[in-house]
C-alpha cells in the first residue's frame, strides 16, 4: 500500500532563546496534525530524529502518552530522510495506517565539533585541525570547478538565489537578501567558499503526517504521494567527508548518486520529470554539485543554467524555493522534513508568494552529510 | 630544548631526513590503507603488512582553513586571535591512494591542481613543556612544476 502525505507542520527555523527543541517539536507536530485534520491519538506509530535531544521520543509527554511505538532515528544530516522513509515504510508494509515523522534540534553557534574517535578516526586527525566538514566542501567544489569550468560568480549566484527565496519566507532564518557582490566580498572560510556561501547550524522543528493512499480522501483532497524514499551510505573509493585517505583507482560515485538512481528507479520517474527540487546546500558549491549528482543536469552545465535563471522560482527547475539550508540554517533532525514541507506546499499549489508557476506534479528532496550518507525522496501529486 | 615529537607514533617514519607515511597493505587483496586499517575495508582480510607510501605525488585538490578549527579536538597552541590560516589538500600517490594533509604553501593563489608535491614534516603546536609537536605535510616539489 502506497503512503501519502496528508499533513505538514513547520516550526520556524532560526534562534529561539528560552524555547527547547522539544517544545518546537511539539509545536510542529500540532501544526502537522491540524493540517491533516487528525488528532494525536489517531497516530499509530512514528519516527523522530534529533542530534541534540538524547531521548527525542520523550516528546510523547508533550503530545499525549498513547503507548504507540515512537522510534528514535539518526543519520546525521540525512536523519529526517530516515524518519520520513520509515514512517512511509510502516504504511507500505501494512504495519500502520497513519504515521508521523518528526525532527527537531537546537544547536549552539559555530561549526560542529566532535571527537574523531567517535567516528572511528585517529586522534591526530582532529589534533592537527583536519576533523572538519567545512574544508571538505571547499576541496570538493575546488576540484569540481577545476574539472567542469564553474566560476566563483556562479557560487555567489546560488547563494544570492537562496537568500532571495528565504527573504520571502516568513519561517526562514535569513530574511535579508544578499547581492552577488556582497557575497563575493565576505571573508573566505575554506577557499573558494566564503562566509555567505555556507549554511549555519540553528534551531527548528518539522513534522509530516502520512496515511494509506486508499484512506487519504478522508483527510484531504490534495494528498502527496511518496513515490520513493531511499538512503545510501558511502562506498569504498568515494570522495567523502572525514577521510584521511581515499583509495586509488576509478572514481566511485557519491552516495547521493546511488540514492538518486535508486529513487528514480523505485518511483518510475526520471530526472527530466522533476518540477521542483530541494537539494542539500550545506554550501553554495554543494548545490552546484548536487544538481548533477541527482541527475538534474550534466556536469558543467550549471554555469550556463544558473546564469539563465534555470533554478529560480520562475525557471524550468526551481531549486530550494524556500531558501534551502543557506536561508533556513540546519537543525539537523528537522532539516529534511522542512524540505518535504516545502515540496508538499508546492505540489498543493499553496506556497504563496514563492509558488512555482504552472502545476508542479513531481517534487524531489535530497540530503547529504557526514560520514558520507545521502537520502532522497521523490514525491508526486 | 627537547627533540620535536610526532603527533602520533606509527604515523610516519621518525626521526628521518626523508620521512615516509606508514600504511598497511592487505595480504589478501592488496588494498592499501592509511592510516592502517584492519580488517581490510575491501575484502575483510585480517592480515596485512606494513608499507611505506611514496613521498611524491600530485595535488588533487586543496582549500584553505581560514578559521581556527573547533578545539578540542584541535590542539594548536594558538587562539582565535593568533590563529594563522593554513591550507589543506588531497595528494594523489600514483597506484597507492589519495592522502589528506596540510600543505606548506599558505597562499591558495600559489597552488595549482595537478602540481607535484613532496612529503615533509612540519611543527604545528607546542607542548606545555616547550616540546615542539610535528605532523606530516606536503610541500610543492618545485617552482612551476605542474602536471
Amino acid at each position: 500500500m502506497e503512503a501519502v502525505v496528508i499533513g505538514v507542520g513547520l516550526h520556524p527555523f532560526g534562534r529561539f532563546p528560552g524555547k527547547s527543541a522539544m517544545d518546537m517539536g511539539a509545536d510542529a507536530v500540532r501544526l502537522a496534525l491540524a493540517d491533516a485534520g487528525v488528532t494525536w491519538p489517531q497516530v499509530q506509530g512514528g519516527y523522530i530524529g534529533s542530534l541534540e535531544v538524547a531521548t527525542p521520543d520523550a516528546i510523547v509527554g508533550r503530545l499525549g502518552p498513547t503507548g504507540i511505538p515512537l522510534r528514535g532515528v539518526f543519520n546525521g544530516c540525512a536523519t529526517a530522510g530516515t524518519a520520513l522513509a520509515l514512517a512511509a515504510r510502516a504504511i507500505e508494509t501494512g504495519e500502520h495506517d497513519l504515521t508521523i515523522a518528526i525532527g527537531m534540534d537546537k544547536h549552539p553557534r559555530g561549526a560542529f565539533a566532535a571527537d574523531p574517535s567517535v567516528a572511528g578516526i585517529p586522534a591526530w586527525y582532529g589534533q592537527t585541525g583536519l576533523f572538519l566538514t567545512t574544508h571538505f566542501f571547499g576541496m570538493k567544489i575546488n576540484r569540481y570547478m577545476h574539472e567542469h569550468g564553474i566560476s566563483q560568480e556562479t557560487l555567489a549566484a546560488i547563494a544570492a538565489k537562496n537568500f532571495r527565496n528565504s527573504a520571502g519566507n516568513d519561517k526562514a532564518w535569513r530574511r535579508t537578501p544578499l547581492s552577488v557582490e556582497q557575497i563575493l566580498a565576505s571573508p573566505v572560510l575554506n577557499y573558494p567558499l566564503r562566509q555567505y556561501m555556507y549554511c549555519g547550524p540553528d534551531e527548528g522543528a518539522a513534522a509530516v503526517v502520512l496515511c494509506r493512499a486508499d484512506r487519504a480522501h478522508r483527510y484531504t483532497s490534495t494528498p502527496v504521494r511518496v513515490r520513493a524514499s531511499v538512503l545510501r551510505s558511502r562506498r569504498l573509493g568515494a570522495f567523502e567527508v572525514q577521510s584521511p585517505s581515499v583509495p586509488a583507482g576509478e572514481p566511485v560515485p557519491s552516495p547521493t548518486v546511488d540514492a538518486s538512481r535508486a529513487a528514480y528507479e523505485r518511483a518510475g520517474i526520471g530526472p527530466e520529470e522533476v518540477d521542483v527540487a530541494q537539494l542539500q546546500d550545506t554550501d553554495a558549491g554543494s548545490e552546484i554539485i548536487h544538481m548533477a549528482e541527482n541527475g538534474l543536469c550534466a556536469d558543467g552545465e550549471q554555469e550556463r543554467l544558473i546564469a539563465e535563471g534555470h533554478t529560480e522560482i520562475g525557471g524550468r527547475l526551481p531549486v530550494n524555493t524556500d531558501g534551502g539550508l543557506l536561508g533556513n540554517g540546519e537543525p539537523i533532525g528537522a532539516s529534511g522534513l522542512r524540505q518535504i514541507h516545502e515540496i508538499v506546499l508546492q505540489l498543493r499549489g499553496t506556497a504563496g508568494a514563492r509558488q512555482v508557476p504552472g502545476t508542479p506534479r513531481v517534487g524531489y528532496t535530497h540530503l547529504y552529510g557526514a560520514p558520507g550518507v545521502s537520502a532522497v525522496t521523490v514525491l508526486s501529486t | 630544548m627537547a627533540e620535536p615529537r610526532p603527533v602520533a607514533e606509527g604515523l610516519f617514519t621518525w626521526p628521518a631526513t626523508e620521512p615516509r607515511l606508514i600504511a598497511a597493505e592487505c595480504a589478501d587483496c592488496g588494498l592499501i590503507s592509511f592510516p592502517p586499517a584492519a580488517p581490510c575495508a575491501r575484502c575483510g582480510g585480517a592480515e596485512s603488512k606494513r608499507r611505506l607510501l611514496a613521498d611524491r605525488g600530485t595535488l588533487w585538490t586543496f582549500t584553505t582553513q581560514n578559521f581556527r578549527p573547533p578545539s578540542p579536538p584541535y590542539d594548536g597552541h594558538d587562539t582565535d586571535e593568533t590563529f594563522v590560516p593554513f591550507t589543506v589538500g588531497y595528494v594523489e600517490l600514483p597506484g597507492e591512494l589519495m592522502v589528506e594533509a596540510r600543505l606548506t604553501e599558505p597562499d591558495p593563489a600559489r597552488l595549482t591542481i595537478g602540481q607535484e608535491m613532496r612529503l615533509t614534516v612540519v611543527p604545528y603546536t607546542v607542548d606545555p613543556d616547550g616540546t615542539e609537536v610535528v605532523t606530516f605535510a606536503f610541500a610543492p616539489a618545485g617552482a612551476g612544476q605542474e602536471a
